[in-house]
């Protein structure tokens, strides 16, 4: 074979083993890997699977929040002004986690409909919130005065 | 008066940016000697304008002007002057200004540095460089206006600035990685004049690399920057989230990393020209993207500020017009420039080229996670997010996949080599680093931990090969003597790279294996133990900030007895925005990190703490200092300097457009 074709075969093959290598390995990873987001109402409505992570948004319901005085387990609701969601949540939560403000959790639902979070994200500064919550409350207004828990 | 002054200057910088991007390439086109040497004083003069508004702005900030928009969003009387000014681009509107700053000072710099480059070419790159100007001037003056004036309302005090960005950190790390970011476009822009001119060549890459090494330097210190800043302010201890903004600016390392080997190949050997081009044009189209990312709003990041729609439509155009046109100018010249070179499959070619597709391939896998879910989103399949499992699944193979390579890659021969002579240099010392990394992974922990074993004998096997090269060009001296005569600042920097990614490496892996970290509830007296630390605390307080108030806790860390340190942190109420901030304490040393934060009161008398004992912790930040300083130090090499006074290229340039 001419050696310059013989250098391209080796260039193309090494392309082709490496990339097929980089997809099995996305492939893989993706499946285990990716969390679908679900806003309150979905998750009570029973749409949201239990046997794998998901994320939740929405608001946090206002005077919802129980510490523990023990230890780091904290409960809480979340809303979208349809429907509420419990969640707990044991380690330390972010700083501007707060009463009424937009809140992401990620983690698991058990029986009970409560989800098991892992890991809680709060919106990083005063005028931002994540734009899946944004659009989970989109079209729904904050009743007059306090969300009522179920 | 003064914020009108400023948005005048800009203006006048956006029209002298539209007379850089089209007289010299005209001129060019036309081979109009007097309009292309138009192209440096116009270049110089958007960057005196463009600075000229940047420095109005800081004195709006300075001076509390809260009738402008940006500043009474973004600072407050009580703010300390020197975040008063860092907040000038603690925004939208302000960090784009520092962007077109930036890209303008590069711009002069390129002017400045290339007298002695073929005149056609100069025209052509800084043209080059003036169209993306233009669209960034358009895009501050038309969606992003950093003058805009709260006129009859002017507040009485400002929002103040976000208490995340009130750190020394935010100061010097958006300006480095914008460096970065923006530098990509110095390569670009050689290489779409390049692909014009017809001429892409060993000269060619000569010029177009210290600029692009230096560019992907600096974009390596402001990611290293900001990695650091997130560890200690974000106020968790993490080093790397794979946040979409974070990989928006790892794209473009990433990218740059291929770009810079694939341009070594071809200064050196004329190979890989084209697909060197390509990785200039991937390069700064992945900046550009970073930027559309963090501006757009699209992403749920700590990047984001909150943002309009239009602008993410503005950048979305401008980067399809930079993506589409440039490779449709590929497209069209590329093939008249594809070399003609030979090299054998074991040569110093091939590992670079392998080098080039793990880089390329990466790039690609980091992509796809992160427009993963706006895809999804956009075609209405579900809302998805893709997070740190995924990229560490996909991307820690590649890197270990890179790194057996790396060790050869420097003791190896251009054009034709052989792998015995790899193993002659490489086997024996290879075998000893094997023995090093069990021994040492047995050591560190109760039980063998084979991530450590591996990354332990990747990175030697890397320092290895660098140090093998190292002594090699030393001990070539009269009479076996030692010489330092082939140690060019090129090969200096192509080492402290190299040993500095090892380190990054081994930092990565000992600290995700072996890091403790603990999160309690801790009353005043309560004792806690962390590996071979003893964690006390001892009181409770408050102390009064310029502008915030802070609960502090003090601990009394201990080791057999002896006192270690004494960390506060603290929980910081900032009385502007009432916006709550956590100050981690963290007792840094070269082989450990102490790390403490306040989460919430619990009760009366006690916190929610986090603890955390990071091992190794700071090798990552050490090291990517060394990839940065060894990519700018490479830029000192004298043979980039010794071009400008070359006057035969010159005439070769004019020759070559002619033709």
């Amino acid at each position: 074979m001419h050696p310059v074709r013989k250098q391209r075969l080796i260039l193309v093959s090494l392309m082709v083993v490496l990339s097929s290598a980089a997809i099995g390995l996305v492939a893989f990873a993706l499946r285990d890997n990716i969390n679908l987001f679900y806003p309150p109402a979905d998750v009570v409505a029973g749409k949201a699977p239990t046997d794998r992570s998901i994320r939740l948004g929405g608001m946090v319901v206002e005077g919802s929040i129980e510490r523990s005085e023990t230890d780091l387990d904290t409960t809480f609701w979340v809303t979208d002004y349809e429907a509420s969601v419990p969640v707990r949540f044991s380690g330390i939560l972010p700083d501007l986690f707060a009463e009424g403000e937009g809140v992401v959790a990620e983690g698991t639902l058990d029986e009970s409909g409560m989800l098991l979070a892992t890991q809680v994200l709060a919106k990083h500064d005063e005028n931002y919130m994540p734009p899946e919550v944004a659009a989970a409350l989109e079209g729904k207004t904050a009743p007059q005065g306090q969300p009522v828990l179920p | 008066m003064i914020p009108e002054l400023g948005h005048v200057a800009l203006i006048i910088a956006f029209v002298l940016a539209i007379g850089l991007a089209v007289v010299p390439m005209w001129g060019a086109a036309r081979r109009d000697v007097a309009a292309m040497n138009m192209a440096p004083s116009l270049a110089v003069g958007v960057t005196v304008f463009v600075a000229v508004a940047f420095a109005l702005l800081a004195v709006s900030f300075l001076q509390d002007d809260f009738s402008v928009a940006v500043v009474a969003a973004n600072s407050n009387s009580l703010l300390p002057p020197i975040f008063k000014f860092s907040a000038l681009w603690g925004n939208h509107e302000g960090s784009l200004l520092l962007w077109v700053l930036i890209l303008s000072g590069w711009m002069t710099a390129v002017a400045t540095f290339s007298r002695g480059l073929p005149l056609v070419m100069v025209a052509r790159v800084l043209s080059v460089m003036g169209m993306v100007a233009v669209g960034f001037l358009a895009f501050s003056l038309l969606t992003s206006n950093p003058f805009e004036r709260l006129l009859p309302n002017t507040p009485l005090d400002g929002n103040d600035l976000n208490p995340l960005l009130q750190d020394p950190g935010l100061i010097i790390h958006p300006p480095l990685l914008y460096m970065g970011y923006v530098g990509l476009s110095v390569p670009f822009a050689f290489a779409i004049a390049a692909l014009m001119g017809g001429r892409l060549d060993a000269s060619w890459a000569r010029w177009s690399r210290p600029w692009t090494n230096v560019a992907w330097g600096f974009l390596s210190l402001g990611i290293m920057l900001g990695s650091w800043w997130a560890y200690y302010e974000l106020g968790w201890g993490g080093w790397w989230f794979w946040d979409p903004v974070e990989n928006a600016s790892f794209m473009p390392w990433l990218m740059g990393t291929a770009l810079v080997h694939s341009l070594a190949a071809t200064e050196k050997r004329g190979v890989f020209r084209s697909w060197t081009v390509l990785l200039a044009i991937f390069a700064f189209s992945l900046s550009l993207l970073g930027t559309f990312l963090v501006r757009s709003g699209v992403l749920t990041s700590v990047h984001a500020f909150a943002a309009d729609p239009e602008r993410g439509l503005f950048i979305l155009i401008f980067l399809a017009l930079v993506v589409g046109g440039s490779l449709l100018l590929y497209a069209l010249r590329a093939p008249s420039v594809a070399s003609r070179v030979n090299y054998s499959g074991v040569s110093r070619e091939s590992l670079l080229m392998i080098n080039n597709l793990v880089f390329t391939v990466s790039t690609i896998v980091v992509l796809l996670g992160t427009l993963f879910p706006l895809i999804m989103d956009a075609f209405s399949l579900g809302k998805y997010s893709v997070g740190p499992p995924y990229f560490n699944a996909v991307f820690v193979p590649l890197m270990a996949l890179v790194m057996p390579f790396m060790a050869v890659g420097p003791l190896s021969r251009w054009r034709e080599d052989t792998t015995r002579r790899w193993l002659h240099e490489l086997l024996v010392p290879g075998l000893g680093v094997l023995v090093v990394a069990i021994v040492l992974a047995f050591l560190g922990s109760d039980d063998f931990n084979l991530w450590i074993a591996l990354a332990v004998l990747l990175a030697g096997w890397v320092a290895l090969g660098v140090v093998k090269d190292l002594w090699r060009r030393i001990a070539t001296g009269v009479d076996g003597g030692l010489t330092w005569r082939r140690l060019t600042p090129s090969f200096l920097g192509m080492t402290l790279a190299h040993l500095g990614f090892a380190a990054v490496v081994l930092g990565a892996v000992v600290v995700t294996q072996e890091n403790e970290e603990r999160d309690l509830r801790m009353a005043v007296g309560d004792v806690e133990t962390l590996g071979a630390y003893r964690f006390e605390l001892m009181s409770l307080g408050q102390q009064a900030g310029p502008n915030y108030l802070a609960d502090q806790a003090v601990f009394e860390v201990r080791r057999d007895q002896e006192l270690i340190a004494v960390l506060v942190p603290e929980k910081r109420r900032y009385s502007a925005s009432g916006q709550i901030m956590t100050e981690a304490a963290i007792d840094a040393r070269l082989w450990r990190d102490l790390y403490i934060a306040l989460g919430e009161p619990i009760g009366e008398q006690a916190w929610a703490v986090r603890l955390q004992y990071k091992p190794m912790v700071r090798w990552l930040w050490l090291g990517a200092l060394m990839i940065g300083l060894g990519a700018l130090v490479t830029a000192f090499d004298r043979r980039y300097r010794s071009q400008r006074s070359n006057v035969p290229a010159a005439q070769q340039g004019v020759a070559a457009v002619a033709g």
